[in-house]
């Protein structure tokens, strides 16, 4: 086995290599943010966003596959190396869900329908191409409201916005997200405009749960309530689905997984929406706080737990593609999924017009055709290796990352750890766990390590690129094997590398 | 006959401006107020205010008097 971890080693190096060399060409302000990233100023920061697909090009029709493949919410691989950003220029909503507020903006919060600034379609045009011309990474703009992106207040500026970018930068793919309630009228206008993404919030198909997690909804000049409203905005959102499915636009469900609402039913949606031809279903933990001001918050009404959510998608994974990278992030969120850049691009630390050059996103994506070629190579040599082992329980593991597919991040820096699990068919992404970096302005936080052995439990090893000997003391007695022998070498190549050392080694190494 | 928006309850969200028929609400700073002069509570357009009925906080648009 020390041979195949060896091997696996001399090649991250040439990677490596070619990444250092790619940094000094794009220039020195890239360079400086990249050597940053990991640092307790960047982890400090609302480092939390993300969302996607654990499908690969293997389980994908090639147009399909095409489509998403450089798209960070819609392909898990993809979300190791391209940015989206949202911006919000879509305050109104035309409904009300019982898990949504906001009135609510606090910059460390993450979740949808917060923001910090609202912006005009002029506006958003000068902040998406501020972020074009800094984060080569960027591949996606999307419209996620604060509120509906097609409600009948915001349509006009959601539209606006895609056509003034649409003009500067059209590599960018364009998305948006809707509760479906006006999608019927804008199908056309979304295939007019090139929108090949969209994703339709639905959290269930049965208007009685429906009363219970939608409170009104504003509809034909009336605000409507309990089962008609519901019933309402069902025959809307299936229609508006069917419709998009049939222009060859590809669609993603996000449902909310309401414990004791409608988790049992999340199977009955799954089959509705693929019916429907959705090519998605991306199943979200309800996110409940009291501080939210919303009305499960107030309410009492619990999230799932991680192991909750995990045996929902588990359900759906036959049945639909999976999106586990999600972070639900905020409406306007920038940088790389599981890091949010929006606070170094708001209105006011604009003052230039910036200006984007094509040549450096070609040389990035030029390193990243080749990292991803050299990253699957990696996994699925040490795949080979386990296709001879028998079967066994699979092992969870948490691991340290900043992007790229590499074990590169400082477990104190680390602001959320991505799961993976392995067996002997493999390692398989299965989420993340969002924590409080351990590491506070260079002093170990003792409060913030009890969160995060809470956030991990169930996981047997934590992979990351170093860890300090008291954090590794205090995981060791949770059971939790800390290790940083695989530092900067590919994510999955090294958990398979582990988990066969490991099967080796069951005496010294039972967790 | 007015209707009349609490400004520290206001998310500015602008829902109200799209909807009302009177062109009566405008954006007042990071909010937005109703004209009294022009508010005629959707009277001979809707049955019922159609920015109380479209905001998304609960109490926000109200009679003015």
């Amino acid at each position: 086995m020390a041979w195949a971890v060896q091997k696996n080693s001399a090649k991250t190096e040439y990677g490596m290599a070619k990444h250092i060399v790619y940094m000094a060409s794009i220039g020195k302000g890239v360079t400086k943010r990249l050597a940053m990233a990991g640092g307790c100023i960047a982890s400090s920061a609302d480092g939390r966003s993300a969302c996607g697909s654990a499908a690969s090009e293997d389980d994908l029709p090639t147009e399909v596959w095409n489509k998403i493949k450089d798209h960070p919410c819609y392909s898990e691989d993809a979300h190791h190396y391209f940015a989206r950003m949202h911006v919000a220029v879509a305050p109104a909503c035309n409904i009300q869900c019982h898990y949504c507020n906001r009135k609510y903006d606090c910059s460390n919060e993450s979740r949808p329908g917060v923001v910090s600034e609202k912006l005009t379609p002029e506006e958003a045009l000068k902040k998406v191409l501020a972020v074009a011309a800094e984060v080569p990474q960027l591949s996606v703009l999307g419209i996620a409201g604060p509120g509906d992106a097609l409600a009948e207040a915001n349509a006009e500026k959601t539209f606006r916005t895609l056509e003034l970018v649409s003009q500067v930068l059209p590599h960018l793919k364009l998305c948006l997200s809707t509760n479906g309630l006006a999608l019927p009228d804008y199908v056309d206008r979304i295939a007019d405009f090139h929108i090949d993404h969209v994703t339709i919030t639905i959290n269930t198909i049965d208007p009685e749960i429906g009363a219970k997690i939608y409170p009104w909804i504003f509809y034909d000049h009336k605000r409507l309530e309990g089962i008609e409203a519901a019933r309402i905005l069902h025959k809307r959102q299936m229609e508006g689905l069917s419709a998009l499915t049939a222009k060859g636009i590809l669609v993603k469900v996000n449902s909310v997984l309401i414990p004791g609402v409608n988790d049992e039913h999340l199977v009955e949606v799954n089959r509705e929406i693929r019916a429907r031809g959705a090519f998605l279903h991306n199943v979200m933990p309800l996110i409940s706080d009291p501080a939210h001001g919303t009305h499960y918050g107030l309410t009492g009404q619990r999230g799932p737990t991680p192991a909750e959510l995990k045996a929902v998608q588990d359900r759906l994974g036959e049945g639909a593609k999976l999106m586990r990278h999600c972070r639900q992030c905020r409406a306007d969120a920038v940088g790389l999924l599981g890091q949010d850049r929006g606070a170094e691009f708001t209105l006011d630390k604009l003052k230039t017009t910036p200006v984007f050059d094509p040549a450096k996103r070609e040389a990035y994506l030029e390193v990243v055709k080749s990292e991803r070629a050299d990253r699957q190579a990696a996994k699925k040599e040490a795949e080979a290796a386990l296709n001879v082992t028998p079967p066994e329980k699979p092992a969870l593991v948490a691991v340290a990352t900043k992007g790229g597919g590499r074990i590169n991040l400082h477990f104190g820096h680390a602001a959320e750890f991505q799961v993976y699990e392995v067996d002997s068919r493999g390692a398989r992404f299965v989420g993340h766990r969002r924590v409080d970096a351990y590491c506070q302005g260079g002093q170990g936080d003792d409060n913030a390590i009890d969160g995060t052995l809470k956030a991990l439990l169930g996981v047997s090893a934590l992979f990351c690129a170093k860890i300090g000997g008291k954090p590794k003391r205090l995981l060791a007695d949770c059971d939790i094997e800390a290790n940083d022998s695989y530092a900067f070498d590919y994510i999955e190549a090294s958990i398979i590398a582990w988990y066969l050392a490991r099967r080796h080694q069951p005496a010294a190494q039972t967790a | 006959m007015a209707y009349k928006i609490k400004a520290e309850q206001c998310t500015g969200c602008g829902a109200c401006e799209f909807e009302c028929p009177n062109k009566a609400i405008k954006q007042k700073g990071d909010v937005y107020a109703i004209n009294p002069d022009k508010c005629t509570e959707c009277a001979g357009f809707f049955d019922k205010p159609q920015c109380a009925a479209t905001c998304p906080v609960p109490k926000t648009c109200v009679p003015a008097f």
